[in-house]
């Protein structure tokens, strides 16, 4: 690309710029600000999990010490605008959304909801005190069991309603009631894809500083544009009254892409005592009421002819939302709806969504979001139907690969992948993974009584978000867009500074918009700050998740980086008596075609911008700043194939991974050091559910995993050392090539190690284990395969 | 994770320890390496009034042998068993406990005094014969490990008295195998074995079989070490005998795991233990 430096910057490894900080502790979060005269909140929640509240009393823990006030959520009805906000509204599909208050009025619904608020001078005193607000509930009955919430009868979580179903939401393409009765094989699975949690080791916290009529909230949020706009919605403050600012945020994974109760209760206590407020969530309450993600029953029909050629494929999800709606718990089961299908070719598609209240926390946005889901139910049938036909699983996924010229292709449901070369991933994976050699290998083992087995998904996943009228209100029914935002400076003496709508917290960009923005404006990217995640600064934008912030916010910073280049040829045409369109940027300078050595430096361009001498043109605006809105007008469709080896210890039904192979296509990389960060990071999330992490409340509703004793995430002692490798597949939608990455671990790696598992444990009979795949479970699997029913 | 208010008190001699704890009533607790208390303290699982933190307080700390006996202090922090390598099965145990930052603060005479049934070393000590001292305000006295777990983290330890040492014979002539299950290399242990084997010969001279995690209290597996004991060993005789490993036993479910799963990893691991006591392979 002409507008680009030699030698460019994007596509080497860099190291993060932001590392030095962080690592030797001089990160800021949100605990690292302090305010003087703060105020500490705790929060009394419920320890019911579905409850009428009889009574609240406050007089114990009114008058105890540096106790300023007790409130409940009658005390504070006043200080809500509205209430907590769910944003998608579907054209023709009505979503049951009960009226959800920051503090609990009347009734709880789940274990952690709030029921009152205690506000005191320091922050041991406040959760002291909240042990001694007495709340008298009266039981009502409750239902944790999504399926067992839609029979008749069931207990409801909101009687207004009479059901417990949310909504019901299709869309299909082709005629599948055709294709399932014309097949030559139809296979079924009912799969569930249990509850997990984000787990962010930073937990969540809020600040929130009046001054005068203006508050400042600090929160630890992936969306501080977004978070403004809803929060002057609920309280009633004019958006310019209101800053929020991301500081440092220790990890997301899509659990602070919310508008939490805290960060509502936090702004309107501010307002209320006129006094700056603060509240850091423990880690067992950020177990209970920070949401949670996935939890769906999946139930899959494959259809094919007897060559393995696919005819046809229909789901239809359950998903457990919870107790209540929150900003877009009832979209995520929907929104990996648009790589339903994989990278395949399948003329039929069908899909049902049916969401459920429980009496459990939220689910929303977990790294992935839907897609991992749709990921592992693909790729596992694609497995189960190979077995069926008597074929190889990767011969069957060949002879189905939408192919490298048929880019872009629409699929059945009318969505259009941007390009792709599914056979050239596979291809790459399988030069690193010598299948035949394993085989061998494999069998050898199982001589000796040592299960190996390997598990493959070649998957596609959808990121990017998004083509704001796609998903926006009269699109997919969001009542949002997506557009990212950028702002370029370049300062007076030749740094820059780059503003970015977006709100990173741990991918990188600081050092990747850098890199993307030095090229285009000749700057060592060591001289390139990025500034994000506050209100006050640089333009709006719609915040980091859905791994878009490279593939739309870098478009952004490349967009407004080419426009401040444009100028500063125009400045330096000026001053060297030149034509504007003889000025190339080379090696950091901008020199005239034809001479090298009649040349100005960033920094002589800039001065001049800034201080203009008398030979430019007075027509030229003074300083050297633009600004770049981009709305894609196509989602990015990154890919890959993965490969995982595990070994299974048949006597005990303990899994270990022994290999992980990962070949990802994510476009031209901008830092291959940061992809291969997020695909190791993305990889150990999927293994985590794959293998042992699960969300899991009792029948009564009480959550059993309240820590990471019992929430068992991966160490890295569980590990192996992650192979990554990278084919290169520019996407035609944005001027970097680039598709997100921040994902596609996760949405790759579920199916891998469950069909490693279920390979390996084959010659014992077993067809199917649901995630987890703890000890306990493959075990009972073995032995019901073995004798027909666990053995004692 | 904010415990409830307590005092702290950080005595500098033996007997100031003892006075202070036992001045501070049943609410006032010990604190060694914190690394089971605190967890509790920050969960407010536990809301001790005091605590009386012995870190000052000398002579709890180190590993010595006299002639054919270990003695091993109260403070002596699990890394430190872990790289002592001539305490065999006590080593080996030690090396499972969590991660190096658990089993540089741990120590043994805080998790005897725990009593939680899930720990490595209790049943470590059953198997060891182990005993500690206790110093109380009445005096000292001498428990046998086989006295000192009384239920679900429940020990013989007086709410005033401190465990200021462990006894263990040194197991030099017996071969030692420890089978730790659990789900992460951090996790405490679904169910452990350690196993201690006295050849003469291929002839199973002597054997001793410790449960970790099988019941409210480290057990003793005495079927197994009576089906083995006098036996030729071979993989069969062990395979034989692991089987009676979960006799008797009656191990509650929990998230991990159902009473039969236990049962039936008690089985294979103390297999393996054996086994590995054994030097079969
Ligand atoms: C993440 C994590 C994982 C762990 N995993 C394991 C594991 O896998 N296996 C395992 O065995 N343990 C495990 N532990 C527990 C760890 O080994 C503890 O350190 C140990 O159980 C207690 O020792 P402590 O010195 O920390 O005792 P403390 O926590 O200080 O005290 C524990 C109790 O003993 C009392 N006490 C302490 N010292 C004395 C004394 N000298 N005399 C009388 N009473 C005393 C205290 O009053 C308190 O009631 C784990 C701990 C953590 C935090």
């Amino acid at each position: 690309m002409s507008a680009v430096a030699e030698a460019p910057y994007v596509g080497r490894e860099m190291r993060r710029k932001e590392d030095p900080r962080m690592i030797t502790g001089r990160g800021r979060y949100i605990d690292d600000i302090a305010v003087p005269g703060t105020l500490w909140i705790a929060i009394v929640r419920s320890t019911e999990a579905h409850a009428r509240i009889i009574s609240i009393d406050k007089s114990a823990a009114t008058g105890r010490n540096d106790v300023v006030a007790v409130l409940t959520g009658e005390d504070l009805a006043g200080d809500f605008a509205a209430p907590m906000a769910m944003v998608w509204s579907p054209p023709g599909v009505e979503i049951k959304t009960p009226e959800y208050w920051p503090v609990a009025r009347g009734e709880v619904k789940h274990v952690g909801d709030p029921v009152a608020v205690v506000v005191g001078r320091d922050r041991y005193s406040v959760i002291d005190a909240a042990e001694h607000v007495v709340v008298e509930y009266e039981p009502k009955p409750v239902v944790v069991d999504p399926e067992k919430a839609l029979e008749d009868g069931s207990p409801l979580v909101w009687e207004q309603f009479g059901t417990n179903r949310t909504h019901e939401w299709k869309v299909s393409g082709g005629d599948i009631d055709a294709a399932l009765a014309d097949a030559d094989v139809v296979i079924e699975q009912r799969m569930v894809n249990h509850r997990t949690a984000g787990g962010a080791i930073e937990t969540r916290g809020v600040l929130a500083d009046p001054n005068g009529d203006k508050i400042t909230l600090h929160s630890s949020t992936q969306i501080p544009h977004i978070l403004r706009f809803v929060l002057s919605l609920l309280l009633g403050i004019d958006e310019d009254n209101l800053r929020v600012v991301a500081p440092d945020v220790g990890g997301g994974f899509g659990s602070k892409l919310q508008v939490y109760p805290e960060e509502v209760i936090a702004v309107a206590l501010a307002k209320r005592l006129n006094r700056p407020v603060k509240w850091i969530e423990t880690r067992s309450e950020a177990m209970m009421a920070t949401h949670h993600g996935r939890d769906q029953i999946d139930y899959i029909t494959l259809a094919a002819n007897s060559d393995g050629t696919l005819t046809g494929c229909r789901a239809r999800v359950v998903a457990d939302l919870g107790a209540y709606q929150l900003l877009l718990t009832p979209f995520i089961p929907e929104l990996g709806f648009p790589v339903m299908g994989g990278c395949y070719k399948i003329p039929a598609i069908d899909l049902t969504f049916e969401g459920v209240f429980t009496n459990k926390f939220c689910t929303d946005a977990i790294r992935g979001a839907g897609r991992p889901e749709a990921t592992y139910w693909i790729e596992l049938m694609m497995d189960k139907l190979a077995d069926k036909l008597g074929m190889d699983p990767l011969e069957l996924r060949r002879k189905n690969f939408i192919r490298k010229e048929e880019f872009p292709f629409t699929t059945a449901l009318g969505i259009t992948y941007d390009s792709g070369d599914y056979e050239g991933t596979l291809d790459r994976l399988l030069e690193r993974l010598d299948l035949e050699a394993f085989r061998r290998e494999q069998e050898e083992l199982r001589a000796r009584g040592i299960y190996r087995g390997v598990g493959f998904s070649t998957y596609v996943e959808v990121c990017g978000l998004a083509p704001s009228r796609a998903v926006g209100p009269q699109g997919v029914g969001l009542q949002a867009a997506f557009w990212e935002s950028a702002m370029v400076r370049v300062h007076p003496s030749g740094s820059a500074t780059v503003f970015t709508g977006a709100s990173p917290h741990g991918q990188g960009h600081d050092t990747s918009f850098a890199q993307i923005a030095a090229d285009r404006l000749g700057i060592d990217p060591q001289r390139i700050q990025v500034i994000h995640g506050d209100t006050d600064q640089g333009p709006w934008g719609w915040g980091t998740y859905g791994s878009r912030t490279i593939s739309v916010g870098g478009e952004a910073v490349a967009r407004a980086a080419i426009r401040v280049q444009d100028k500063a040829k125009e400045i330096c045409a000026a001053l060297l008596e030149a034509a504007p369109e003889d000025i190339e940027l080379v090696d950091g300078k901008y020199r005239v075609r034809g001479s090298p050595d009649k040349f100005k430096t960033m920094a002589e361009i800039s001065g001049a911008a800034h201080i203009p001498p008398q030979e430019l043109p007075t027509d030229i605006e003074p300083g050297l700043e633009a600004t770049a809105m981009y709305d894609p007008e196509n989602f990015v469709f990154p890919f890959g194939a993965h490969a995982c080896v595990v070994d299974v210890d048949a006597e005990t039904g303990k899994v270990s991974v022994v290999r992980y192979i990962a070949v990802d296509d994510c476009g031209p990389p901008i830092n291959p050091m940061l992809i291969d960060g997020q695909v190791h990071g993305g990889i150990t999330h999927a293994i985590g559910q794959a293998l042992y992490e699960q969300v899991v409340y009792d029948d009564e509703g009480q959550l059993v995993t309240g820590t990471f004793v019992d929430y068992a995430m991966p160490t890295a002692a569980e590990l192996p050392s992650f192979e990554t490798d990278r084919t290169v597949t520019p996407s035609p939608v944005n001027s970097l090539g680039v598709k997100g990455v921040g994902e596609a671990g996760t949405i790759a790696a579920t199916p891998a190690v469950t069909a490693a598992v279920l390979d390996a444990l084959a010659p014992l009979g077993v067809a199917w284990i649901d995630m987890p795949l703890t000890p306990r479970r493959v075990w009972e699997a073995i032995s019901e395969a073995q004798n027909g029913g666990a053995q004692a | 994770m904010i415990p409830a208010q307590f005092d702290y008190a950080a005595p500098e001699t033996l007997e100031d320890a003892i006075r202070v704890l036992s001045e501070g009533g049943p609410e006032a607790k010990l604190l060694a390496g914190g690394h089971s208390l605190l967890p509790l303290m920050k969960l407010r699982l536990a809301t001790p009034s005091l605590l009386v933190d012995l870190r000052k307080v000398p002579g709890l700390h180190g590993v010595h042998r006299d002639n054919g006996t270990w003695r091993i202090g109260a403070l002596t922090p699990h890394a430190e068993l872990e790289h002592t390598a001539e305490l065999g099965l006590v080593a080996r145990a030690a090396g499972t406990i969590a991660d190096p930052q658990v089993r540089n603060r741990g120590t043994i005479g805080g998790s005897l005094a725990h009593g939680d049934p899930a720990s490595d070393l209790p049943a470590v000590m059953l198997v060891t014969e182990a005993s500690v001292t206790l110093r109380g305000p009445d005096g000292q006295r001498t428990v046998a490990a086989t006295e000192l777990f009384r239920d679900y983290m429940e020990t013989a330890v007086g709410t005033a008295e401190v465990l200021t040492e462990v006894r263990l014979g040194a197991m030099d002539a017996w071969g030692f195998g420890y089978q730790k299950f659990n789900r992460r290399s951090e996790d405490w242990a679904m169910v452990a074995v350690s196993a201690l084997v006295k050849q003469t010969g291929d002839v199973c001279e002597d054997v001793r079989i410790g449960l970790t995690n099988m019941g409210s209290v480290p057990l003793r597996a005495h079927a197994v070490e009576e089906a083995l004991r006098g036996q030729a060993i071979s993989a069969e005789s062990i395979a034989q005998a692991a089987e009676h490993a979960d006799e008797g036993t009656d191990p509650p479910a929990d998230l991990n795991a159902s009473s039969e799963y236990k049962r039936h990893l008690a089985r294979v691991l103390c297999r393996r233990a054996l086994a590995e006591a054994a030097g079969l392979k």
